[in-house]
């Protein structure tokens, strides 16, 4: 369990017990709206090659840190992070990082699908040839089908490849999106409410493939649905008022959280 | 605590509860009245408790029912989680208390021909403290009182001392007088159903302080009294 005030070093859950399987070192992570507090003295490690799920009510902060992850706070004018977010040993908040570059190893899904107005087949090519990871035409190709066989996408767009990406339904749009934020090769990927606009079916789909990636990405999940939350993460963590109040195991959160707080979230008491 | 925001899921659990403080009230009477007429010879009363096993049963199958529906409609977590989970094992724990009464309640008839019934002062000593067990732990259930179920799976102690004593005792008339040793059996079955009473009130406690901590109770610390190795 850690609570917000932890020392990081007591921070044990079992997916990341050993340093090794630590994605993301945060440490007194805090946002600024203008005078406004997003986020306050944020402390957590996510663990690599697992699911973490951000949950707590609207406001409370989820969105914010998801967004400090890749520094997409930046595009808020008046939006001011502090303290250290460590990924691959380096702080994402150094003046060297090159954002564009973290955004591409840290890729983002959104909660509508966002294709480009462009064919199925450059919506997942448009980001190794801006990056430049392909060396030629079959290496370009080799990383959009791997991507799609990856999205689980490939035998239901394999034959029309030229078509618009938006004329795909809204859950194969969204799998397009993770297709693409796939193929820049990321380190992590995070996902905003990623099935909030979809059907049982579509989400089904999404969280199978969830599950599928998790065995080699880091993901970071936000979502309002508590059960989604449990069906797909192995770690939890829920936050309020811009602070978190608790990260464990998912297993544990769901049963028996240690925080009153946490538990009159979970069973529908809260406010 | 809070109630959820949903009322209609504070009521459907509090119903759910209140199904099994019924089915707790009936088990605990059965109980009470299986002895009463097994000492009395009363066998319109026997039939009477045996026919309220169906009762029983029936509440049981409701209570299922009602779970079902529950975790369908609501996906119950943390604490409400464990309580319907504990709601479910409770359900089966009373459903086996009232076979036991029933059990107990039919040996009446078999008793009739006893020549003195001083012996089944033992059966009136255990039904008694094992209703009182019982009813005790309803009460840590109704009130949610992790504290008082503890104090109950601790007590079960008691009644295990008492089936000893009481086995000892009816084993004594047995070699005394072969000719009761028929009667004695049944004796000694009754008195076996009121401690397995005792242990299945004991479950209850446990599933009340599981569902109120989220934590279980240590089976190696309650002290066990195995007193028949010694008979």
């Amino acid at each position: 369990m850690a609570a917000a005030d932890d020392n990081l070093s007591e921070w044990s859950p079992s997916a990341a017990k050993d340093a090794e399987s630590v994605k993301v070192r945060c440490h007194n992570v805090s946002v600024m709206y203008g005078d406004r507090v997003g986020l306050k003295d944020v402390s957590l490690n996510i663990p690599d090659r697992a699911v973490t799920a951000l949950i707590g009510p609207s406001g409370c902060g989820k969105s914010s840190f998801l967004r400090c992850l890749n520094r997409m706070n930046d595009t808020i004018p008046d939006a001011q992070v502090s303290g250290e977010i460590i990924i691959n040993g380096v702080n994402v908040n150094s003046a060297d990082v090159d954002p564009v570059a973290l955004r591409a190893s840290v890729g983002m899904v959104f909660q509508n699908p966002n294709p480009f107005p462009k064919s199925i087949f450059d919506n997942v090519a448009y980001g190794p040839r801006i990056h430049a990871l392909a060396d030629g035409k079959e290496a370009l190709e080799a990383i959009v089908h791997r991507s799609l066989r990856r999205a689980g996408l490939w035998d239901e767009v394999k034959d029309r490849l030229s078509e618009p990406g938006t004329s795909l339904s809204g859950g194969q749009q969204q799998r397009l999106c993770i297709a693409r934020a796939i193929a820049v090769s990321p380190d992590m990927i995070l996902m905003d409410e990623p099935c909030s606009s979809l059907d049982p079916v579509a989400t089904a789909r999404i969280e199978e493939l969830i599950d599928e990636l998790r065995a080699r990405y880091c993901i970071v999940i936000v979502t309002h649905s508590l059960q989604q939350a449990a069906r797909v993460s192995q770690q939890t963590a829920f936050f309020h008022l811009g602070k978190l109040v608790e990260m464990d195991d998912t297993g544990r959160i769901f049963t028996n959280p240690a925080e009153g707080r946490t538990h009159d979230y979970i069973t529908g008491r809260f406010g | 605590m809070n109630d959820h925001i949903v009322t209609a899921f504070t009521d459907e659990l509090e119903q759910l509860s209140n199904d099994l403080l019924r089915m707790g009230g009936l088990a605990e009477a059965m109980i009470t009245d299986a002895c009463s007429a097994t000492m009395r010879g009363d066998l319109v009363a026997a039939s009477a408790v045996i026919e309220r096993d169906r009762e029983v049963d029936e509440l049981e199958a409701a209570v299922e029912q009602r779970i079902m529906e529950i975790v369908a409609r609501r996906q119950p977590m943390a604490r409400d989680l464990r309580e319907v989970l504990a709601a479910l094992k409770v359900a089966n724990e009373l459903e086996r208390v009232g076979d036991l009464s029933k059990n107990i309640a039919k040996r009446a008839s078999a008793l009739g021909n006893l020549a003195t019934r001083d012996v089944l002062k033992g059966v009136d000593r255990m039904g008694r403290a094992v209703a009182s067990q019982l009813s005790g732990v309803l009460d840590a259930y109704r009130n949610r009182d992790e504290c008082l179920a503890r104090r109950y799976w601790e007590a079960d102690e008691d009644i295990d001392q008492l089936y000893n004593s009481y086995f000892r005792e009816v084993l004594t008339y047995m070699i005394e007088d072969p000719r009761t040793i028929g009667d004695g059996a049944h004796i000694l079955f009754m008195a076996k159903n009121l401690e397995r009473i005792g242990d299945h009130a004991t479950n209850v406690a446990e599933l009340i302080y599981f569902f109120v901590t989220g934590n279980y109770l240590d089976a190696q610390e309650r002290p066990k009294i195995d007193g028949l190795a010694k008979s």
